[in-house]
This record gives C-alpha cells, structure tokens and sequence, in this order.
C-alpha cells in the first residue's frame, strides 16, 4: 500500500526550480531515503511532504489525503525530524516534549508518561531537566528524534537524521530508527553518507537539480553498477553532471 | 485558522514567560516610574497641573497606555522575530497540526495578552500610590488587550517584512518614539500646530491614552475613541496573516 504518492511535483522558489517534475510512490513500512548534492531539492521534498509548503504544481498525496488541502490532519499522523535543531531553548528537555504534545492536542496526563518512555528510548532518561543549551550536538538530535515520536507517528521524515554526529551517536541513532522500522514506522529520510542509506534504506531515490534520476533498492543498484552504494551514486549523478556539460 | 490550535502557541509562549518573567519584570516597573519620577515630580514641581490635574496624576494614565503598548511590541518585534528566525521555534511548531493562521493568531494573542498584564501591573502601582482618582480604570483593562491587539498587528508587520533585526531600530525610532511623545501622555495636543493633532488621531496610542485618562477621572470619555480603536483592530488583522504567511511558508 502506498502511504506516500507523488505526480508530477514541482516546487519554484521564485525564478528558481527546486524540485522538477519528479513521480515517486512510497509504500507503507519501507524506509525511503532520498539521496543526493546539496541543492538537489531532497529538503524541499520533505518540506512538502509534512505539508510546510504547497507544492508549485503537482500532486502529492500522504495517507491519501491532499498535502494542500489537509495538512493539519496529516501532521497529527507525521514526526519530523529536521535538518537543524530547533529544539525551544528557553525549556528543559521535558518541556520540550510537553509543549510539543500540546500542539497534537495530547493532554498533560498522557504526553507526560509518553514523554518519558521516549526519552528512556533515546537513553536522555537522566537530563529530564536540563536545558537545551547544555546538551551535546548527539543528545539534542537523539532529544528531537524523541519529540518527533510524541504523536506516535505512522510516518517519520527525517531530513539528514545523523549530519554532524560522531560515529557512535551516529549508530545510536541508527539502532533507534532500526527498532521504529521494525514496529512498521514508515521511514522517509535525506542523508548525505550512502552507509547510512546502505544501512537502513529499502529503496533510494537519487536525486540532482530538481530530478530524479533513478528509484531503486541499493542492492539493486550496487548490482547493476558495481560496488558499494558511493561508488554508484557518484557514477549516477557524475554521468548527470557530465551530460549536464555537454547540453548546449 | 482554528481557535484551538492558536491557543496551544499561546500557550507554549505563556509556559516560556511563567519561568522567564522573574528575571525582566521588575525591568517593566522602572522606565514608568522613572518617567513619573522625573517628569511627574521634576516637571511637575514647575507645571503643577494641566486641565486642573496635577501634573504627576495627568501623566499617570498615559504610563498605562505607553506600558502596555511597548510590552506587546516588544513583544512582537524582537519576541517573534527571534522565534521565527533564530532560535526556529516557527519550523518547530509548522511541522506538527499548526497551521500558519493558527501560529499568527496565537502570537497576536499573546501579544494582546502581555499588553494587557503589563498595563494592568502599571494599573495597580499607580492605583496604590494615589494617581488615580476614580475605580472606574479597572474598565480600561479590557480595553487594554483590544489596543494590544493592534500593537501585536502592527508588529507583525513589521517582523514580516523587516529585512532583518536590525531595521526595528526605524520601527521604534521612526515609529513608536515620536507616538510615545505626541500621543498626549506627557501634555495635551492642543497647545501645538492643528497638524499634530491630525496625526496623533490616526495613532492608537492617541486613543488609548484619552481613555484611560478618561477612566482615570471617573468619566466615560469620548466612545468614538473605543470605536476607533475597534475598527483598527479589525481593518489591520488580515494583514499579519497575509505577510506572515509570504514570510514564513514562501
């Protein structure tokens, strides 16, 4: 079953086309990564994938519902895990959690047991009250990875889930999204290290300048193209780049 | 926009300001009685009074106005300028059922909501120290959150289109500076060029400030200048919408 379908999708910021004319489906359960250069467009799909912008053109559809038409009611059913932290730094780690659940109209009573479930699972069970200035750049991902788990999500879009993490808080945080996925959270994520997408993706979207270039799993990938996933990727969008130069 | 979803942003802003408020407060008392103290007895000793008030009691209602109003722009201004660009909080909440109708209405309300507080606080203290002749200024307290409103939308504006935080220095500079002074806290209009007067009447302070003088005296006032703050509350409200929503989603 698809839970993500998207037509023809198009997002113009201004003069400027950030995503091209792209189709892609996402099934229920699978781990979806798009990979890709920086400016390839892979955030502006997520952006609009958990409904915080429209698209220019193009349809595109989460739980089979409209992203233009019905975003409050598909973010109730999303976690996001952005690309920066925007963790509220004038509350402590708990807060963080509580006011956040205040937004899915989570009351107190539950979001406060919920909240520290979660943060037993990202292992921040001891910094309930610790404000957000005096945690590490590992514990502030693995605190928003928790705030986007609140709403208990049937769908988790994570934008560059482990960029500027050490290797264990990298692996930490793998072991983590290894679990979701196996409860049957659907994963959609952006990374820039083919491990991690080697590690966790069902299939991968590579993506350069607005399009897509190929859909596909990465042992496929790997075994039509020979060695690991880097090595593809790099031949994938070298060759875009390449073609690229030669159009007139 | 959704009535229900608005008031969890106010009150994520209400939950940051009930841990924050102990260290800015106090803050808020001293400009106030710095003015009353320096114009209100300084000035005064000299003046002694305007329209039969003595001058300290004439200015007194004005602190009122000018208090709640700096609160909510403050507010507005550098407050949301800062959830929406450093510190993200705008991303944060947009990523789940809040909408951006819902986000502006919560911060307009909170907003008013300050406004109202901070005038109320100028309110009492001026009440205890004998500046108020009449109880009739607890009305103004309502009156308060709509003028607060306004100054919420105006803000808004501002912090939607402001190139940056640096451009509120014009805003309050160009702006809320010389409303503060020609608004008829500190003497009454009528002494300078018909002009003046002209202008004042399209600034919401002007408004205010013949109100809560008004109640301050036990008199009803002039209704119109309820009316006209009423009808500016509701001619700028699509505007914050509207220019946040270019801002913010693009």
């Amino acid at each position: 079953m698809n839970i993500v379908t998207a037509r023809a999708l198009t997002k113009n910021y201004g003069s400027v086309r950030a995503v091209d004319d792209i189709d892609f489906d996402i099934v229920k359960g699978e781990c979806f990564g798009f990979l890709g250069p920086n400016g390839a467009g892979k955030t502006t799909v997520m952006r609009t994938l958990y409904c915080f912008m429209p698209p220019t053109s193009g349809e595109v559809r989460v739980f089979g519902l409209d992203v233009t038409e019905n975003s409050s009611g598909i973010k109730a059913k999303i976690g996001v895990m952005p690309q920066e932290d925007n963790l509220d730094p004038d509350l402590t780690v708990l807060e963080n959690l509580i006011v956040y659940a205040r937004y899915f109209d989570i009351p107190k009573k539950v979001s406060s047991g919920v909240a520290s479930e979660l943060l037993k699972f990202v292992e921040l069970q001891g910094k309930t009250g610790v404000k957000i200035g005096d945690l590490s750049g590992g514990m502030k991902r693995r605190l928003i990875l928790a705030r986007s788990l609140i709403n208990s999500p049937e769908v988790l879009v994570l934008d560059e889930p482990t960029t500027g993490l050490d290797p264990h808080s990298r692996h930490a945080v793998w072991d983590k999204l290894n679990i979701l996925k196996a409860k049957g959270t659907t994963l959609i994520l952006t990374t820039h290290y083919m491990e991690e997408a080697e590690k966790l993706c069902d299939r991968v979207a590579i993506m350069d300048r607005g399009k897509i270039l190929t859909i596909d799993s990465p042992g496929h990938l790997m075994q039509i193209h020979g060695g690991n996933l880097e090595d593809v990727y790099l031949r994938i969008t070298g060759l875009h780049l390449l073609e690229g130069r030669l159009e007139p | 926009m959704n009535l229900k979803r608005a008031s969890r942003v106010w009150q994520r802003n209400f939950s940051v300001y009930t841990k924050l408020y102990k260290s800015s407060i106090a803050l808020n008392f001293v400009e106030p009685a710095l003015y009353l103290a320096a114009l209100g007895l300084g000035l005064g000793a000299f003046v002694k009074e305007i329209n039969g008030i003595p001058y300290i009691n004439f200015i007194a209602p004005g602190m009122i106005a000018s208090s709640s109003m700096f609160a909510a722009t403050y507010e507005c201004t550098y407050g949301t300028y800062v959830r929406m660009t450093f510190q993200k909080t705008f991303d944060a909440i947009l990523a789940t059922p809040v909408n951006i109708d819902d986000l502006v209405a919560g911060e307009l309300m909170w907003g008013a909501t300050k406004s109202m507080l901070y005038g109320t606080i100028i309110l009492i203290v001026i009440s205890l120290f004998g500046l108020v002749d009449s109880p009739m200024i607890i009305l103004a307290i309502p009156v308060l959150f709509l003028s607060g409103l306004i100054f919420a939308e105006v803000s808004l504006i501002a912090v939607a289109t402001v190139p940056g935080i640096d451009t509120f220095n014009y805003f309050y500079t160009l702006l809320m500076t010389p409303m503060f002074l020609f608004s008829g806290i500190f003497f009454p209009l009528t002494g300078l060029p018909p002009i003046v007067t002209k202008i004042a009447f399209f600034t919401p302070l002007y408004h205010l400030v013949n109100i809560c003088r008004s109640f301050a005296a036990g008199k009803v006032g002039d209704v119109w200048d309820l009316i006209w703050l009423l009808a500016v509350a509701v001619i700028f409200a699509p505007y914050p919408f509207r220019l946040m929503r270019k801002r913010v989603i693009k």
